[in-house]
């Protein structure tokens, strides 16, 4: 690689290895490798992949992973992580579900407020029990993710809402395309736009990756490193309240066992976009082509005809895989630097 | 972070120039034992079935297959690592042998081929771990899916059953002339061993050594790489076995046997007493542990408390099990930096908590009243 980056300095002919060199050295380099190779073998295999149409329907199967992915994201360059999410998406969508029934006529918006607020307690229940508690973060939302889950079934006593109950005003909030893209799509970007500006261009963003990537340096440069830690977990709890509406509004139902299990897909997309599990380092970006590739991999699988039986094990199987080719992209920049 | 603040805390204590006596009892151990000593006498009050050794006997072989899985997860948590795939694994392997055993292979070929093919999963994860120097919860939150989804592949929507008996002793037999379920005396027996291992060998000594500072370890000379590849394919094996002692349990198997399964793995090491940051724990607390959660559900289930319920007060137990002690030894702390701004704070939680629960019942009222 060095090489063929200095020869392509020398001579200005040799514009292939610069254009390489110039993408090899983006973090998502390694990732948008890996969709590019699979688009391009699917679309041999099923020429039907590369439409327009279908691509619509990636987008809106991965509006809810992105958003709450992005909250993971946060929590996880703080070298925490949130297994909690899948079930507060559970509780807030059965709670939300069991209002909205009950009182058809109350505007979509105060019901999405209400989802986010319900998802902020929760949040911050995660939050106080980890920093003023001093409970790792694993084992904190280990607890919570049983708890919840188990105050979803106190809460319906086991009955679930259906989609004749809910009002279609609600229905209409994720399939609604007033803008030509499904609202829940056009969420998703707005969630992922701002959490993008959060992150990188605001005081508090910046003091995330301080804390993930150095706490005591963190502490001794004046963050306060327990707030930052509190507030990753609230808006973690914040965007799992708004996946929890838009779930609700998707599916048309809420049931005991909403979201159960999507805590590990949550962690799975950020960390095949990306996102480094010891903290410290992440981006939108990578965590947005993270679910893009795993909306995809599901995608594609359906469409060139794998037994719905064997696509779980292709899913995991491509996992690894995209794990293990971005830390082997990695270490060639890494040479390539020295 | 918090390596280095637990290694100072230690150190400090360690230098304690004396130790009260209620420190030295109250080793985690110790707290167990007596909650679990709690847990029989409510029970006992509140159910006459509860101290029945049909009863008893009946409902520890349900906890044999986390049991199974935890020792190994022991020493890879103490070593600061961890395996999400155990269940995935235990679901697959037991799989494997349903689809020989459909395709008519002999039940034993079978049994062995999926305790192969299980450790063959462990030795995947070690490799990707201790060679290729993949994080452990990513490598195996992929191999999570992975097994899981071999598992399906295998079995489809198809279930395999029809064991025969003296495959099914396995998991529903009795010791002879006892009331034990063979499970258990095989669990016993292993957690025996593991426990030698983990606290009478080098190896067990090793392992405490990768969780306290991996680095140094390695400096010193020992096979960190090594180790960390044998106890996930130790963990591999012991979920395939426990994959075959639930196929004998249920006298069936179907693919999605088990799921879930691993966070009940974690939840019990890690509530006897095993830092999920590496370097300490005890086989003898683990196993304690598993005792209580096992009593608490068989308790609560008398009670006609739903299974997923329950989860409430053992997630509860999880998060006090670490919170009660912190907070304990953080008092002298919070009372030096407590003042009126906190104490808003606090009372504004507590408020905030009480208003969601207040609402959380309001809500829930008419729904449930109309059912």
């Amino acid at each position: 690689m060095t090489v063929q980056n200095s020869s392509a300095v020398k001579s200005p002919t040799n514009s292939f290895s610069n254009l390489l060199w110039t993408l090899v050295r983006f973090r998502e380099a390694g990732i948008s490798i890996f969709i590019l190779v699979l688009v391009a073998t699917v679309t041999v295999r099923a020429p039907s992949f590369l439409t327009v149409d279908n691509f619509k329907d990636i987008l809106l199967n991965i509006s809810i992973l992105t958003i709450v992915a992005l909250a993971q994201t946060m929590v996880i360059i703080t070298h925490g992580i949130d297994l909690s999410v899948s079930s507060m998406i559970g509780l807030v969508a059965m709670m939300v579900a069991f209002v909205v029934k009950q009182n058809p006529e109350i505007p979509v918006s105060l019901a999405v407020v209400l989802g986010m607020t319900l998802g902020a307690v929760l949040g911050s229940f995660n939050g106080l029990i980890i920093t003023y508690g001093n409970v790792p973060p694993i084992i904190a939302t280990l607890g919570t993710l049983s708890i919840y889950r188990g105050l979803v079934f106190f809460y319906s006593q086991g009955t679930w809402i259906n989609s004749f109950e809910l009002p279609a005003a609600f229905k209409f909030l994720s399939k609604g395309t007033p803008l030509g893209l499904p609202n829940m799509v056009i969420i998703a970007l707005i969630v992922a736009v701002i959490v993008y500006y959060f992150l990188n261009h605001t005081r508090t963003g910046r003091d995330i990756f301080a804390v993930g990537s150095n706490p005591d340096a963190a502490q001794y440069s004046g963050i306060r490193k327990q707030r930052i830690i509190f507030l990753v977990y609230l808006l973690s709890g914040v965007l799992a309240g708004l996946a929890a509406v838009l779930w609700v509004s998707r599916f048309e139902s809420a049931q005991t066992n909403t979201a159960l299990g999507f805590e590990l897909q949550t962690v799975a997309a950020s960390v095949v976009g990306g996102v480094s599990i010891s903290g410290g380092v992440g981006t939108v970006p990578g965590v947005m082509l993270g679910a893009l590739l795993l909306g995809i991999i599901q995608n594609s699988l359906t469409l060139i005809r794998i037994s719905p039986f064997w696509q779980l094990a292709a899913q995991g199987l491509l996992i690894l895989f995209a794990v293990i080719s971005d830390k082997w992209i990695l270490s060639r920049v890494e040479r390539a630097k020295k | 972070m918090s390596t280095q603040v637990v290694t100072e805390s230690k150190l400090i204590s360690e230098y304690a120039p004396r130790r009260s006596f209620l420190y030295g009892f109250l080793r985690w151990e110790w707290m167990i034992v007596a909650l679990i000593l709690v847990d029989v006498f409510v029970n006992t009050k509140l159910s006459p079935f509860f101290l029945d050794a049909r009863n008893l006997s009946r409902t520890s072989s349900d906890f044999m297959e986390i049991g199974l899985m935890m020792l190994p997860m022991v020493f890879i948590i103490i070593t600061g690592n961890i395996d999400l795939s155990v269940a995935s694994n235990m679901g697959m392997s037991a799989s494997f042998m349903g689809l020989l055993h459909n395709m008519g292979v002999n039940i034993w070929v079978a049994a062995g081929a999926a305790l192969l093919l299980g450790t063959l999963g462990g030795m995947l994860n070690g490799y990707l771990i201790s060679k290729i120097k993949l994080p452990a919860l990513v490598v195996t939150l992929g191999t999570y899916a992975f097994y899981r989804g071999l598992a399906y592949g295998f079995l489809g929507d198809q279930a395999a059953r029809g064991y025969p008996e003296a495959f099914t002793y396995f998991g529903q037999g009795k010791v002879f002339g006892t009331l034990i379920p063979f499970s258990v005396a095989l669990f016993l027996f292993l957690a025996v061993i593991f426990g030698l291992v983990l606290h009478r060998t080098t190896f067990g000594r090793y392992l405490y050594s990768i969780g306290n500072n991996e680095n140094a370890t390695n400096y010193s000379g020992i096979p960190v790489a090594k180790i960390k590849f044998i106890i996930y394919v130790m963990s591999g094996f012991m979920a395939s076995l426990a994959g075959l002692i639930l196929a004998a349990r249920f006298g069936s198997t179907r693919p999605d046997n088990g799921t879930g399964l691993e966070l009940a793995v974690i939840t019990a090491a890690v509530l006897g007493g095993v830092d999920i940051n590496g370097g300490k724990g005890s086989m003898l607390g683990a196993a304690l542990s598993l005792l209580l959660i096992g009593l608490m559900r068989f308790g609560m289930g008398l009670l006609n408390i739903q299974g997923q319920v329950q989860g409430i007060a053992i997630g509860l137990l999880l998060i006090l099990s670490i919170l009660v002690p912190s907070l304990v030894r953080g008092i002298s702390s919070l009372r030096r930096n407590f003042n009126g701004r906190s104490a808003l704070s606090a009372a504004a939680f507590l408020l905030i908590f009480i208003l969601f629960f207040i609402f959380f019942f309001w809500s829930r009222a008419p729904v449930i009243a109309g059912v």
